[in-house]
């Protein structure tokens, strides 16, 4: 809190903000409203919605806090905003059907997910220009980067595997069998390990991306809820504490955020969200964490270290993706 | 062209691809037996000549993507024949070393397939919803990745009991293969328990489909046979010969929703289906083969897709092998229907949700909710095991 407050009042010294000193905004992708919701995370109140173009999906930030990226999925095409007026800066070019993306630490490249045409594309934020396109298997969904920059990790949803795509030369070293349609990747902060959550498999799988003999699938993490059909419990969206201590699942149909001890890989509770919750993210110091709920139209506000949902807020028609702007 | 371009972009990738590669060879056979039939009421059912193919070729590419990154050669024939062909043609693959196969036939086909070819072949159905052949009839070296008539008809049963339609007026028609699908919509109404009130036969008397002004006696003639009915909700209408059940909305006597053969229909996969994911399925199949999917396609995609994700999962291409995978639990498959399919293990019958649409869109899924079951609630769909007279599977 106190950093996130200091940072704010150097940031309120050197330029004239109009919204609260100590809010960060949070962005939300409407997907089937066509628009970005902006909600200020001090007040917990929407102050904006602006046209996201056709179908937003996947949403990031640089890490200047300056840009804000939309994968407009049927425009094919990313469009990069201005985090402060919201005005459309330009637009890269993402090759068809963006869907998500990871962003170098740098801030100079992004790494895209093409769904329809089995590809990663590589985009020089800088230069607005393709770098690489990388095949990879069918359907590529999830994308994530190592902490140290070296690997961009993309699953693949019909193919079933997480390849290893080195960042030096585009090549994919190693690729990883996981259970059925996997949809996202995240690392741990300290790089040890790597989840990836499988939509129709219903599990995360535990990768050690560190293995002496390369990457290694170590356990798979499988969820129940009493009173919930096995088949809904569908993981999607991922995001762990800097601590590395907690993982939290988005658990799409089954409306709820799963809570897994790191360490132990145990489920400890399940949170109950929205319809539908799909992706998250933290606000800078991770008191929060902010859920998309596709099917009630609203994100849900988690309080991180009580593990507790706290509010919901109602955003645009089919809410998909959430990116916070740092401190 | 493009198709080709992208093989060779995938090739050269897997050279630089560190994984333990050794060269595991898969060779399957689609075997398609095109009976002679009369064309459909609808323009928009006419059979392309690459139905079913068309489904496999794309199923090929998504298999043989995943066999570059891990050293394996996905290789499908394509092989349509007459029925009285047939023997021969099967003679011909089985002599080639085709020991995993495909077939699009109908039931007494399918099972002279299977016997042919004996237990060291692996046979998979991929289009008929024949009963017979998931139940007293059923062969150990015979999956079924179709659905039955029986789960077509729980599936739309079950949507009728959710709309609370539980009035039923059945129209069936007057050849056999209408009868099996009439007791096939009979039984559903006993198992969920909804009321047939009213049952009519709609005769064959031959001749060709309506042309030109037959819309005309159309709007005069159906009135007239739906009229002076119990009271209902709902028209099924049973028509696998395709000879009325389109004409059946809008000129019933008393307006009422249809549903089965016209109306809204079970189907394994449309065109507009876009939900969990499809829509990346239909733009693949229609970039490859220029041309919207139909079932067929998407049965004959599944049924290869079923072989490629056992032998990616088991590195091995063994019938045997593969079949005793496919039939355990650890058998699991996305298929753009919202959740993992697999394989009932005492009757080789593919668990799946059917799609319900209006020709237009997906209008609703089954199974319902609220259906519940011991095993899976797919398992609320069809034939379930202590009603079964298979046997085959527990020897």
């Amino acid at each position: 809190m106190f950093k996130s407050s200091f940072a704010a009042a150097i940031c309120f010294a050197c330029t004239t903000l109009a919204s609260p000193a100590l809010a960060n905004k949070v962005f939300v992708s409407n997907e089937r409203g066509n628009t970005i919701t902006v909600i200020d995370s001090d007040t917990w109140e929407v102050i904006e919605e602006f046209p996201g173009g056709n179908r937003p999906r996947g949403i990031g930030i640089s890490p200047d806090g300056k840009f804000l990226y939309v994968c407009s999925s049927d425009d094919d095409t990313v469009r990069v905003f201005d985090t402060e007026t919201y005005a459309e800066l330009w637009t890269l070019p993402s090759g068809p059907d963006p869907e998500l993306f990871t962003i170098h630490p740098s801030g100079d490249y992004l790494y895209i997910a093409n769904e329809d045409d089995n590809l990663v594309t590589v985009v020089d934020t800088q230069s607005r220009t393709v770098v690489a396109e990388i095949p990879v298997g069918v359907e590529p969904e999830g994308m994530a980067i190592s902490p140290d920059a070296a690997f961009v990790i993309n699953t693949s949803e019909t193919t079933n595997m997480a390849h290893f795509i080195d960042t030096a030369d585009y090549q994919i070293k190693h690729n990883i069998l996981v259970d059925q349609r996997p949809r996202y990747a995240v690392y741990t902060d300290d790089g040890s390990k790597l989840f990836v959550s499988s939509e129709i498999g219903g599990t995360v799988s535990v990768i050690d991306p560190l293995a002496a003999n390369g990457p290694e699938l170590t356990s798979k993490i499988s969820f129940e809820v009493a009173g919930v059909q096995p088949e809904w419990l569908q993981p999607v969206g991922m995001r762990v504490t800097a601590d590395n201590k907690w993982l939290f699942v988005a658990l799409g149909p089954a409306n709820r955020v799963a809570v897994i001890d790191v360490e132990t890989l145990e489920v400890v509770d399940y949170i109950l969200v929205g319809q539908r919750v799909w992706q998250m993210d933290f606000t800078p110091g991770q008191e929060f964490l902010i859920t998309t709920n596709g099917n009630s139209n609203d994100v849900t506000v988690i309080d991180v270290d009580r593990q507790q949902a706290i509010k919901s807020i109602q955003v645009g028609e089919q809410p998909w993706g959430v990116a916070v702007t740092p401190d | 062209m493009k198709g080709f371009a992208r093989f060779v972009t995938s090739i050269a990738c897997l050279i630089g691809t560190a994984i333990s590669a050794y060269a595991l060879e898969i060779n399957t056979a689609v075997l398609r037996v095109d009976y002679p039939s009369l064309l459909p009421i609808s323009r928009f059912d006419l059979t392309p000549d690459d139905i079913g193919f068309a489904g496999g070729v794309l199923a090929d590419e998504d298999n043989q993507t995943t066999g570059n990154f891990m050293g394996m050669t996905f290789a499908t024939r394509y092989v349509a024949t007459s029925p009285e062909e047939l023997d021969e043609t099967l003679r011909g693959l089985l002599g080639d070393g085709i020991d995993l196969l495909v077939v699009m036939a109908n039931a007494q086909d399918l099972l002279t397939v299977a016997d042919q070819a004996g237990p060291d072949v692996l046979v998979l159905n991929a289009t008929s919803r024949d009963m017979s052949v998931r139940d007293d009839q059923c062969r150990a070296n015979l999956l079924h990745v179709a659905p039955s008539e029986m789960m077509l008809a729980d599936a739309v049963m079950q949507f009728a009991i959710w709309k609370q339609w539980n009035e039923v007026f059945l129209i069936q028609g007057s050849n056999p293969t209408d009868q099996a699908l009439g007791d096939a919509y009979r039984r559903a109404a006993t198992k969920f328990g909804a009321d047939i009130v009213e049952e009519r036969e709609f005769e064959d008397t031959g001749g060709s489909r309506r042309t030109d002004t037959g819309h005309v006696l159309v709007q005069r003639q159906i009135p007239v046979f739906t009229q002076g009915a119990e009271d209902h909700d709902v028209i099924i209408a049973a028509d696998n010969s395709d000879l009325f059940a389109l004409y059946l909305p809008y000129h019933l006597w008393t307006p009422r929703p249809v549903m089965g053969s016209g109306g809204l229909r079970p189907v394994t996969m449309h065109a507009a289906h876009e939900a969990w994911g499809a829509t990346q399925f239909q733009r693949r199949f229609e970039e490859n083969s220029g041309r919207y999917v139909q079932e067929a396609d998407y049965e004959v995609w599944l049924a290869l897709r079923v072989i490629g994700e056992a032998v990616i999962r088991i590195n091995q291409a063994d019938p045997a092998a593969l079949r005793e995978y496919i039939l355990s639990d650890a058998f699991e498959l996305a298929a753009f229907k919202g959740r993992k399919v697999n394989f009932r293990p005492w009757n080789g019958q593919l668990r799946q949700p059917v799609l319900l649409t209006d020709s237009k869109l997906t209008v609703s899924v089954s199974p319902q909710d609220g259906f519940l079951h011991q095993v899976s609630t797919l398992d609320t769909l069809g034939l379930d095991q202590p009603e079964s007279a298979c046997t085959a599977f527990t020897q």
